[in-house]
C-alpha cells in the first residue's frame, strides 16, 4: 500500500500542493516563451514519425520539445492560418467561442491543472487566449489595426511552442464549460488547437501511438487477434481460479443479439482487467439463466476513441469500425463497457459521423426486462451501466452486497459521461445495490462538477507525471477527504483511463485507496448459482478482511 | 497598463463631449448625424455579426450536460440542465440569459496546507452581473419616456416602481444605485483580483468606463441642480431623433448632456466590434443551445469528411494466419481451408 513507482527524488505531497492560486508573473502573458528543459515532468514526448506515417499524417519526424529547433515545414505559418480559417468557416463553436469571452474569470480556478499548479496559463480563460491572442490579431479588423493594444499577438515560432505546451496541458474534460455562463468550452478550443497543431506535425506520442495502433489491429493497445484471444483464455483462467466458474467468451461470432465493445485497457491493464472479469461473470450468468447470446469482436476491439484527442476526421476513422463489425456480424444492437471518453464520442460524435446505423441494427431493447432503450434510439448503442441497472431494477441478478463489505466505496464520475452524456445514477444505482458502504465525495467535486484523473485526452504518460499529480490533486484531495471522514477504500469509477491513471493519484495523494471498475464490485455481489458459497473476490482476495481494524486508515 | 490605456480612451470620449457642449455649432451633429450613425453601426454591425456565426455550421451537437440525462423510465432526467426537448433547451435557455444560471454555480477554489483543497461559494460575481444587467434593461426600459409622446405605460410604471423608496426629489431611483454599485464592483474585481486582473485587456476596462460614464453622467443630470438640464428640450433632441426629421436641435442644454449622448453613441459604435456581442453569441452558444439527444435523433453535419477506414477485409487478410492459429472464424478462408 506504499506510493511504490514514484520517480526519484519526486516532490513530498505537501511540497508539490503548495500552490499559490493568488499570485501571477511579473511578465504579462502575451509572453509565450516556455523553459522546456526546466520543465520536464509537465510535458508529453511528440509522436514518433513512424506513427504518423502509418496514420499518414504530416511531417513525420523525430524532434524533441526541449530542441530549440523543431522541424517545422517552412511555410508553417501559412499552413496555421489557413486552417484556423478553414475551422472558422467549418465550426460555429469555434468563431463564438474566440468572440464572446468576456474575461470574466468565473472558469479560472476551475481547472484542476489550475489549481494543481497555479500556472496562470492553465487558467482556462488563458489557455484559449493564447488561441484567441492570435485570431483577434489575423482575423479582425480592430486586431489587424491595433495589435497589442487590442489583445493581439503574432503568431510566431514560440507561441506555437506555447501552444503545444498548454494546450496538451488541458484533458478536454470540459469542467471550466459547465461555469460559463456563454458555456464557452476550452476543450473545444483545444480540440481544434490539437487540429491545428497537427497540420504541422506538432502532436503526442500518447495520443498517436495508440490511435495508429488502433488503426492497424483494431484497439489501441495494439493486440493482435491472436493475443486478444489468448489474454481472454487467460482472464478466464483467472476467474476461473478465483471464483470457482469458467465463463464463456464468443469472439467474432455471427449473428449474436448483441456486440459487445469494450476499451481494450480493460483487456491488457490491472485493475481494468477486473472489471472485463465482471462483464463476463455477469454476461455468463445470463447466457446460462437466459440463454444472453452475445459476442466480442478482435476487429472492433476498442471501446476508446483516441482521435477525439487528435482531429474529427480521426475520430470518425477509428469509430467507424464499431459500425463496420456490427454489419458483418450480423447483430441487433450494440452494448458498450465502462469508458469515459468513448462515451463522448458514441453520445455526441458516432451517429453523426458514421452514422446511420446499419440495417440490420434495431431499437435495442433488453432482451430479459420489458425495457426499450429509446435513448439510444438512433446510435443503437446502449451503456453498460444503463443495461445492468435495468437488469437490476427487475430483479434480474441475485445479489449479495455483503461480498463487498471489506470495501468503503465512493465513486468517481468520469469527464465524459458526466458532462458529455449525463450519465450520473445509473452507476450510483448499480453501486448502492451491489455494495452496503457507499458515500459521496463532496458536491463540488462530483457529478457535473467532477473533477478530472488529471491522464485525460492523451495526457497520462509517465514523462508528464508531475503535471499529472498536480492535475490529480482536486480529485486526490477529495478521496482523501472521505478517506479521512468514513474510512473510504475503494475509488470506484467506470472509465478504463481512470482505472490506469487514478491508482498513481490515489496512491499519492490518498494511500491506502484503490480503483476498482463499478462492474468488478458487481460481479463479487452477484451470486450465480443459488447457495453459491464464495471465498474470494475477483482479486483472489479473501471477501472479509482479517486485517480490517488494522488497514483502512493508513 | 490595460486600465491606463482604457482611461486614456475614455476620457478621450470625454472630452469630445464636452467640447461638443461648448460649441454650439457642433450640437446638430452630435445631436442628430451622430446618434443616427451610431444607430445604424449598432444594428447593421449586429446583424452582420450574428449572420457571421449563422453561416458557420454546427457539425457537431456538443452540449454540456449539467445534470442526469433521460436514460431509464424510472431515472428522473434534469429536464433543464441536461435538456432533451426543444421546450427543455429554451428552458435552458431561458435560465442562463435572464438568471445567469452557470455563473450561479460559481465557487472558489483554495489551496490550503495540508494539503486540503476548499471549494467556498462565491456569488457575488453572480449578483454583480445580475445587478448590472437587470438594471441596465429597466433604465433603458425607463428612458423611453423621451422617445415617445404620449409616454407610454410600461415606461411609467417601471419609473415608478423603481422609483418606490420615494427619497428626494426628484426621487432616487433604485437602479441607479444598484447599477453604479455594480459597476463599480466589476471594475474594482478586476482590478483587485490578481487573476483576474492578469487576464484583462483594454477591451475589458473601456466598455465597464463607458458604460459607468454613461450612468453617471445621466445622474448628474437628474440629481445635482449644477448639472440639471431641461428635460423638455432633451425630449426634443430624443423625438426629433426619433422621427427622423431635420428641425434643429434646441440650444443650450448643459454640456453634461452631450457627454451623456457621445458615452452613448460611442458605446453603440464600439458594441458590434466587442465582446459586448457576448449578448448575442450566448444564444448560438453550442454547449447550451442544442439538445443532448443525439443517441436517438440524428444530427447531420454538412460536411461530413471522407476517411480512410481499415476496413474488416484487409484486417482479416493481414492476420489470416494468427486467426487461424487461435481458431477465429474467416469471412475468406483461403482455398486449402475451405
Ligand atoms: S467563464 Fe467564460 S466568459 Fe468568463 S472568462 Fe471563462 S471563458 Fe471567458
Ligand atoms: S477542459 Fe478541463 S483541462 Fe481543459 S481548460 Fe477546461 S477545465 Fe482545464
Amino acid at each position: 500500500m506504499s506510493g511504490a513507482g514514484f520517480p526519484k527524488g519526486f516532490p513530498t505531497p505537501e511540497d508539490l500542493a503548495s500552490v499559490d492560486l493568488q499570485t501571477t508573473p511579473l511578465k504579462g502573458w502575451m509572453d509565450p516563451k516556455v523553459n522546456f528543459e526546466g520543465r520536464r515532468g509537465t510535458w508529453s514526448y511528440p509522436a514518433g514519425a513512424k506513427n504518423l506515417k502509418a496514420l499518414k499524417m504530416h511531417n513525420p519526424r523525430e524532434w524533441s520539445p526541449a530542441d530549440e529547433d523543431w522541424k517545422l515545414p517552412k511555410d508553417w505559418k501559412k499552413t496555421i492560418l489557413n486552417g484556423m480559417a478553414d475551422r472558422l468557416e467549418r465550426f460555429r463553436s469555434f468563431k463564438i467561442m474566440m468572440d464572446i469571452c468576456v474575461r470574466c474569470g468565473a472558469c479560472a480556478d476551475k481547472c484542476h491543472f489550475f489549481i494543481g499548479s497555479g500556472d496562470s496559463k492553465n487558467m482556462p480563460v488563458l489557455r484559449a487566449e493564447l488561441l484567441r491572442s492570435i485570431y483577434r490579431r489575423e482575423f479582425t479588423t480592430v486586431g489587424k489595426i491595433l495589435g497589442g493594444l487590442a489583445g493581439g499577438r503574432e503568431l510566431t515560432v514560440d507561441v506555437l511552442k506555447e501552444w503545444y505546451y498548454y494546450f496538451y496541458q488541458c484533458t478536454e474534460c470540459r469542467r471550466c464549460s459547465v461555469f460559463c455562463p456563454y458555456g464557452i468550452d476550452t476543450a473545444e478550443v483545444t480540440m481544434i488547437a490539437r487540429e491545428l497543431l497537427n497540420l504541422v506535425g506538432l502532436n503526442i506520442n500518447w495520443v498517436l501511438e495508440p490511435a495508429a495502433n488502433c488503426q492497424r489491429t483494431g484497439n489501441h493497445l495494439g493486440i493482435e487477434p491472436h493475443a486478444f484471444v489468448d489474454n481472454i483464455d487467460f482472464f478466464l483462467d483467472e476467474i476461473e481460479e478465483n471464483v470457482g466458474y469458467k465463463p464463456e467468451v464468443p469472439i467474432n461470432k455471427k449473428n449474436a443479439d448483441i456486440l459487445f465493445i469494450t476499451p481494450s485497457g480493460d483487456v491488457f491493464a490491472d485493475p481494468a482487467i477486473y472489471t472485463l472479469m465482471g462483464y463476463f461473470l455477469l454476461f455468463d450468468y445470463l447466457k446460462k439463466n437466459h440463454g444472453f447470446n452475445w459476442t466480442m469482436s478482435a476487429y472492433a476491439s476498442e471501446g476508446g476513441n483516441f482521435g477525439l484527442f487528435s482531429s474529427n476526421e480521426m475520430i470518425k476513422r477509428l469509430n467507424a469500425k464499431m459500425y463496420r463489425e456490427a454489419e458483418r456480424l450480423d447483430v441487433k444492437w450494440i452494448l458498450g463497457g465502462e469508458c469515459g471518453h468513448m462515451w463522448r464520442v458514441v453520445n455526441q460524435y458516432m451517429d453523426t459521423m458514421n452514422g446511420p446505423a446499419p440495417k440490420n441494427l434495431v431499437l435495442p431493447k433488453s432482451p430479459f426486462t420489458p425495457t426499450i432503450f429509446e435513448n439510444a434510439a438512433s446510435t443503437k448503442m446502449v451503456h453498460i451501466a444503463e443495461f445492468t441497472a435495468d437488469l437490476i431494477k427487475h430483479k434480474k441478478l441475485p445479489l449479495d452486497p455483503s461480498r463487498n463489505d471489506r470495501y468503503k466505496v465512493t465513486f468517481h464520475d468520469s469527464c465524459n459521461p458526466a458532462r458529455a452524456m449525463g450519465l450520473l445514477e445509473e452507476p450510483r444505482y448499480i453501486l448502492n445495490n451491489v455494495c452496503n458502504n457507499f458515500y459521496e465525495m463532496p458536491s463540488s467535486t462530483i457529478r457535473e462538477s467532477t473533477f478530472c484523473c488529471g491522464g485525460g485526452a492523451g495526457l497520462g504518460n509517465d514523462e508528464n507525471f508531475e503535471m499529472r499529480m498536480r492535475g490529480g490533486l482536486p480529485r486526490g484531495n477529495a478521496v482523501r477527504y472521505v478517506q479521512q471522514k468514513h474510512g473510504v477504500n475503494v475509488l470506484s469509477c467506470i472509465c478504463a483511463i481512470d482505472k490506469a491513471t487514478l491508482p498513481p493519484v490515489c496512491d499519492y495523494w490518498a494511500p491506502g485507496v484503490e480503483v476498482h471498475g463499478v462492474h468488478e464490485l458487481l460481479a463479487n455481489a452477484l451470486v450465480i448459482k443459488e447457495g453459491e458459497v464464495r471465498v474470494n473476490n475477483l482479486r483472489g482476495e479473501p471477501l472479509k478482511d482479517e486485517s480490517e481494524a488494522s488497514e483502512g486508515e493508513e | 497598463m490595460s486600465v491606463i490605456v482604457a482611461f486614456l480612451l475614455f476620457a478621450f470620449v470625454v472630452g469630445v463631449g464636452f467640447l461638443a457642449g461648448m460649441v454650439p455649432g457642433l450640437q446638430p451633429v452630435f445631436g442628430k448625424f451622430l446618434p443616427w450613425l451610431a444607430f445604424f453601426v449598432f444594428v447593421g454591425g449586429v446583424v452582420w455579426r450574428i449572420w457571421k456565426w449563422a453561416s458557420s455550421p454546427v457539425p457537431f451537437r456538443i452540449p454540456s450536460t449539467c445534470g442526469q440525462n433521460k436514460s431509464l423510465d424510472w431515472i428522473k432526467p434534469a429536464r433543464l440542465d441536461n435538456p432533451t426537448t426543444t421546450l427543455g433547451v429554451i428552458g435552458r435557455m431561458l435560465l442562463e440569459v435572464l438568471f445567469f444560471r452557470s455563473l450561479f454555480r460559481n465557487t472558489k477554489a483554495e489551496v490550503h496546507d495540508g494539503p486540503h483543497v476548499a471549494y467556498g461559494s462565491s456569488k457575488w460575481l453572480w449578483v454583480g452581473a445580475m445587478a448590472f444587467h437587470w438594471s441596465l434593461l429597466i433604465i433603458f426600459m425607463r428612458h423611453f419616456r423621451f422617445f415617445m409622446e404620449p409616454v407610454p405605460f410600461f415606461a411609467t410604471g417601471i419609473a415608478s416602481l423603481d422609483g418606490f423608496m420615494q427619497i428626494g426629489i426628484p426621487e432616487l431611483y433604485v437602479t441607479n444605485i444598484l447599477i453604479v454599485g455594480a459597476l463599480s464592483y466589476l471594475l474594482i474585481r478586476r482590478l483587485l483580483n490578481p487573476q483576474v486582473r492578469y487576464i484583462s485587456l483594454p477591451a475589458d476596462y473601456f466598455p465597464l468606463m463607458l458604460i459607468l460614464g454613461i450612468v453617471l453622467t445621466g445622474i448628474m443630470m437628474r440629481h445635482f441642480s449644477w448639472f440639471r438640464v431641461d428635460l423638455i428640450k432633451v425630449k426634443q433632441v430624443a423625438m426629433g431623433f426619433i422621427a427622423f426629421d431635420t428641425v434643429a436641435v434646441p440650444k443650450g442644454i448643459g454640456a453634461i448632456f452631450w457627454v451623456h449622448i457621445t458615452l452613448i453613441c460611442t458605446l453603440l459604435f464600439y458594441f458590434p466590434f466587442s465582446k459586448l456581442m457576448h449578448a448575442g453569441g450566448v444564444f448560438m452558444s453550442p454547449t447550451r443551445n442544442l439538445a443532448n439527444n443525439n443517441r436517438f435523433k440524428r444530427h447531420v453535419n454538412p460536411w461530413n469528411p471522407e476517411v480512410e477506414v481499415h476496413e474488416y477485409e484487409h484486417w482479416e487478410h493481414m492476420y489470416h494466419d494468427k486467426m487461424v492459429a487461435c481458431g477465429l472464424p474467416l469471412d475468406k478462408p483461403t482455398d486449402e481451408e475451405a
